[in-house]
């Protein structure tokens, strides 16, 4: 919209206008609010994974001085509120056993709450849930999702045998049969997905103030998506009307998903404020977080793939386990099923596909959505099956993804597991990034070290992946199971003096949205980005709206406000008509200012245009005044950015020491608001999933007790374990939505353990090795190695 | 996590921390906090008193007395890692207090309150019993010197009496002809040597190796020194062939530690690999 010899500010790489705030420490977080007369909440947790609770005695912890109440799930019940956190996506037949705010009578995981102490300060509330005597009849437990469904097994729910939550698959199962009998060649691998713990830098927290007299809740809370938090509060948890809850989403440090779902302790905080009519504060500690945040992956899966003697795919079969934990957390039935199995096609045209799922319940921290959600864990299975059929068939990684690349010309293209991808070019990504690390120098490389029998293998992995994010339509994921639209608000609200306050349903919480959402409305209106203001995070100031996850914010919520300022130009185009004497029709805008064709200098400004309208002096007839527009955006299809990236690994042989050296990510999100802010989600997404590939695990024992619960034992990529990462990308628009926008808040994370993997598998693979579960500690490497 | 109450004295003496710790039962001295507060918070240890000995100037930095260095037990690991008369006299130190966790850890941690808490994994003490250190142990009754290698005693279990307090840290100068390593396998998660190998070669007048010592840390719950390793390779020219086979065959340990991220096995596998290349690495660097 703005004129070509001015630089755009949509695409430009602007400075994050929220930093300056949260870099200096301004940046007020849900524990920074203090209230007055604000009491604490602690939660008492189980410290078995398995136990009937025969009793609980609160007595000791009730009189502790200080503590102002001690409740169980007894007292939640006669309370009369509902009491539960809801599954918010349900699939065929699937078992949703209830979860209750507390537990009642048996717990499930190791830090299920049991009681929650209320008190006037945090040590209070601490030391008397000590206090709290839990009488705990432990059970046998299961950890693994696989040997959760043997017969026999410990069992989770009485009504969910096998401990299988649901048995859900997709694809055509005789087709893809077929395929494998005609095959020259096929390959199988048992591939496992390692659980992770999501680690967001602010801990959970929620600061809950309840008005008696108006009836009205006040939730401050860590939150990616405050309006589904109310809702499902207000129907499942503390059954408040919804119209007398107040969510809000103050900074959110962080959430890589796990502020998505609904948790016990939020609404536990919401619940025990309306009992004493006081605000109650609830913060996790590190250790809480890492014991009940919903952690991500942990699958089980054995995959085969049938290829021809060319190495074209003849078809793809994936039956997989996917751990759920101790309940199905708000939205964890939709990620090892509709978010898994569907892009199991990848970039590939394969012509059939068959992928089995069990959820299944296991003695552990549920497990929902956590970066990239579902996404990984697929292109990880096929990424690592385009690998090992490379291998087997002797040709080159690069080549066989060539070879079986969706073309160019097929868009948009109907996968074999009920996605259409919107537009793609596959290979141009893989050229430019293959070109970047200099793919045949580095091959030569890996020979020529060989050749001299050093004991520092280089290993070279591609990842080719494709992401389907900004979930939708709406209608299509209600037919899915989802018990939500997945469309997105905006309400624009243009000032007399032609300046914007924006309210959008997407929810920041470190994504950047103040400053790519006024880019949007800067470019479009050819305003400067000071000029508009982003509000989200409060169910008060903002209609109703979705969030933010998914990789949705930029194709979903940036598309409803490019309409919702399209339809203020709109009007002001019928204003500036009037004022100019012109037709509608001979009106143009462009960079702030209304023309009539071919008579440049009959112009009105964005602002004597926005001014006339609250003015209502002079309105075309029928106008009402104004400039205030709201659009609900409902995207037509999902969009799928892909890219390829490359690693580049030196395992130590003696050792097993696995080193990054360099690190090329080639991704395409379509058209780019800001550069800047699209490297750093590419770097931090890149960054978690090294992690998964090397460091990180969530590690049970068979008891179910976390041995990874701290960060002593838990590792997180560091800025010294990365390299520089090497980033580039290509551009394809998204042809269905209004901004040309896919996304990119999950690429990295969905592309980078296999990339990871790949390599370090490439660099051992002359030994004979096929495959090592990530993460790929040095022990694991240098045994497979002996 | 939640400390539990505690009383907190700041001494402005060596001799007054003395006096606090023998009138506060249960108590504990502090310096940079960095083991003893995370204990803390775990409820790990619970002392009712902390006596910060932190600002105590007269047991902080490094000096050359004789021939060997003095270096104050409040001497912070960053401290040591750019101390130039460390760099001259005795590099391994500095090296591997380099390698000590993270910046923010260097600038707060000390050398004494690393070695007081004995973690297995910890780098310093394997240095200290690979270059020969002696500590100074101040009690009520005077200055005892213990040997760094009599001092460590098990899994965090020193030789220092309740009534103590390390004053310094005395390490022979490591003179022309010698030369040292410090290598480790870094634990993703926490920073600490998941095995790590200290090495200090000595070689004669003939290029030969006069004495060598070996200490490995994250082996065993106190520092290891592999002395058939030594054995062999004393009075050798230290070809690569001769540490190879020599660490190769004789390195074994009983009983390793081992963990969720590392077994016993693998351990003792990097702590012939590091023993191999520290070796080799300590052998250059004494030739100059």
């Amino acid at each position: 919209m703005a004129d070509q010899g001015k630089a755009r500010i949509l695409g430009s790489a602007i400075k994050r206008r929220e930093d300056p705030a949260l870099i200096t420490g301004k940046g007020r977080y849900t524990d920074d609010f203090t209230l007055p007369h604000m009491t604490h909440a602690v939660i008492v947790r189980s410290p078995y994974s398995h136990a009937h609770v025969r009793s609980i005695d609160t007595a000791a912890a009730a009189a502790t001085p200080g503590v102002l109440a001690v409740y169980t799930a007894a007292d939640i019940e006669s309370s009369g509120a509902p009491g539960t956190v809801p599954t918010a996506w349900l699939l065929p037949d699937i078992k949703t056993p209830e979860h209750s705010l507390l537990a009642k009578g048996r717990v499930r995981y190791v830090g299920d709450g049991v009681a929650v102490v209320v008190g006037e300060t945090r040590q209070a509330a601490r030391a008397a849930a000590e206090l709290v005597e839990v009488d705990y009849d432990p059970l046998d437990a299961v950890v693994d999702p696989q040997k959760a469904t043997a017969e026999g097994a410990p069992q989770l729910f009485e009504d969910v045998p096998r401990n299988i939550s649901f048995d859900w698959d997709l694809g055509d199962k005789e087709k893809t049969d077929l395929g494998f009998e005609g095959a020259a060649h096929t390959v199988s691998a048992e591939l496992r997905n390692n659980r992770l713990i999501p680690h967001a830098i602010e801990p959970r927290a929620a600061l809950a103030d309840f008005d008696e007299h108006k009836g009205e809740l006040t939730l401050r809370m860590t939150t990616q998506n405050p309006h589904v938090h109310r809702l499902l509060l207000s129907l499942a948890s503390i059954g408040l009307p919804e119209h007398k809850i107040r969510v809000i989403a103050p900074e959110v440090g962080g959430g890589f998903g796990s502020k998505i779902h609904l948790y016990p302790d939020e609404a536990i905080a919401a619940w025990c404020a309306m009992q004493l009519k006081r605000p109650v504060k609830w913060v996790a500690t590190r250790s809480e977080t890492n014991l009940t945040d919903a952690h991500g992956r942990d699958h089980v899966t054995r995959a085969e793939m049938a290829l021809d003697a060319e190495g074209r795919i003849l078809g793809l079969r994936v039956d997989t386990h996917a751990a759920m934990g101790a309940y199905l957390s708000t939205f964890a039935p939709a990620v090892p099923t509709y978010l898994y199995g569907t892009l199991l096609s990848g970039q590939y045209d394969i012509p059939a596909i068959y992928v089995h799922v069990l959820g299944v319940f296991t003695n552990t921290a549920p497990v929902d959505a956590y970066r990239g959600a579902g996404r990984p864990e697929a292109t990880f299975v096929i990424e690592r099956m385009m690998d090992l059929a490379a291998a087997q068939l002797g040709q080159d990684p690069a080549e066989i993804r060539r070879r079986n690349f969706v073309a160019a010309d097929a868009f948009p293209y109907a996968t074999q597991v009920a996605l259409e991808y919107d537009s793609g070019n596959y290979e141009p990504a893989l050229d430019k990034a293959l070109e970047a690390a200099g793919y045949a120098a580095l091959r030569t490389e890996q020979k020529s070290r060989h050749d001299a029998g050093s004991s520092k293998w280089l290993g070279i992995g591609l990842s080719s992946y494709i992401e389907a994010c900004g979930l939708a339509p709406s209608q299509v994921a209600g037919a899915l199971g989802a018990q939500a639209g997945l469309w997105e608000s905006a309400k624009i609200r243009v000032h007399p003096t032609g300046t914007v306050t924006v309210y959008t349903g997407s929810s920041s919480h470190g994504q950047g949205h103040e400053t790519t959402f006024s880019q949007i409305v800067a470019d479009r209106l050819g305003l400067e980005v000071e000029q508009v203001e982003v509000i989200h995070g409060d169910t008060k100031e903002v209609q109703f709206g979705m969030g933010t996850y998914g990789s949705r914010s930029a194709a979903v919520g940036g598309s409803a406000i490019a309409n919702g300022v399209d339809r203020a130009i709109e009007k002001g185009r019928r204003i500036a008509a009037h004022m100019l004497e012109a037709a509608e029709e001979d009106v143009v805008f462009d960079d702030g200012q209304y023309t009539v064709k071919g008579v440049p200098d009959q112009a009105k400004s964005w602002g004597d245009v926005v001014l006339a309208s609250y003015l209502a002096h002079d309105l075309p007839e029928g106008m009402e005044p104004g400039m205030e527009t709201t659009a609900f955006y409902n995207p037509s299809n999902f969009v799928y950015p892909f890219g390829t990236h490359v690693a580049v690994v030196e395992v130590d042989s003696e050792t097993g020491d696995v080193e990054l050296l360099r690190y090329i990510a080639v991704d395409d999100c379509g058209n780019v608001i800001n550069p800047m802010i699209v490297d750093g989600q590419v770097h931090g997404g890149v960054a978690q999933g090294i992690g998964q590939a090397l460091w990180e695990q969530a590690v049970y024992d068979d008891n179910g007790q976390l041995l990874t619960g701290t960060l002593m034992d838990y590792a997180l990529p560091r800025a010294h374990m990365l390299v520089s990462f090497e980033l580039d990308r290509t551009v394809t628009p998204c042809p269905h939505n209004p901004l040309g926008v896919k996304g990119i808040g999950e690429a990295g994370a969905i592309a980078s353990p296999a990339a990871v993997v790949n390599a370090v598998m490439d660099a051992v693979s002359h030994r004979g090795i096929r495959n090592i579960d990530m993460p790929l500690t040095p022990e694991k490497v240098w045994r497979a190695i002996q | 996590m939640f400390l539990n109450p505690f009383e907190y004295h700041r001494a402005g003496s060596p001799q007054e921390a003395l006096d606090l710790l023998n009138r506060h039962e249960g108590a504990k001295l502090i310096a940079g906090g960095h083991s003893l507060l995370p204990l803390m918070k775990q409820q790990l240890a619970q002392p009712t008193a902390l006596i910060d000995i932190g600002r105590l100037a007269e047991l902080s930095g490094v000096e050359k007395q004789g021939d060997s260095l003095r270096i104050g037990a409040l001497t912070c690991h960053a401290e040591l890692a750019s101390s130039g008369m460390l760099a001259t006299h005795c590099p391994i130190l500095a090296e591997a207090a380099a390698k000590v966790a993270d910046p923010q850890v260097r600038n707060k941690g000390t050398l004494g309150g690393n070695i007081a808490h004995a973690d297995p994994a910890s780098d310093l003490p394997a240095v200290l019993v690979a270059t020969g250190a002696t500590l100074d142990l101040m009690s009520p009754q005077g200055v005892r010197q213990v040997r760094a290698v009599d001092f460590f005693v098990g899994l965090l279990e020193t030789d220092l009496a309740e009534n103590e307090l390390i004053t310094a840290i005395h390490v022979p100068v490591l003179g022309q002809g010698s030369g040292s390593c410090y290598l480790k396998a870094e634990h993703p998660a926490s920073g600490y040597a998941v095995c790590g190998a200290a090495v200090v070669v000595e070689l004669g007048a003939d290029g030969n190796a006069a004495a060598i010592r070996l200490s490995f840390n994250g082996l065993a719950t106190t520092p290891v020194q592999c002395f058939p390793v030594v054995g062999a390779l004393t009075g050798t020219d230290l070809a690569d062939e001769a540490i190879d086979t020599a660490v190769n065959s004789l390195l074994s340990v009983e009983d390793p530690l081992g963990d969720i991220y590392a077994s016993g096995e693998y351990r003792v596998q990097l702590a012939k690999v590091y023993c191999r290349r520290a070796l080799k690495i300590a052998r250059d660097r004494a030739r100059g």
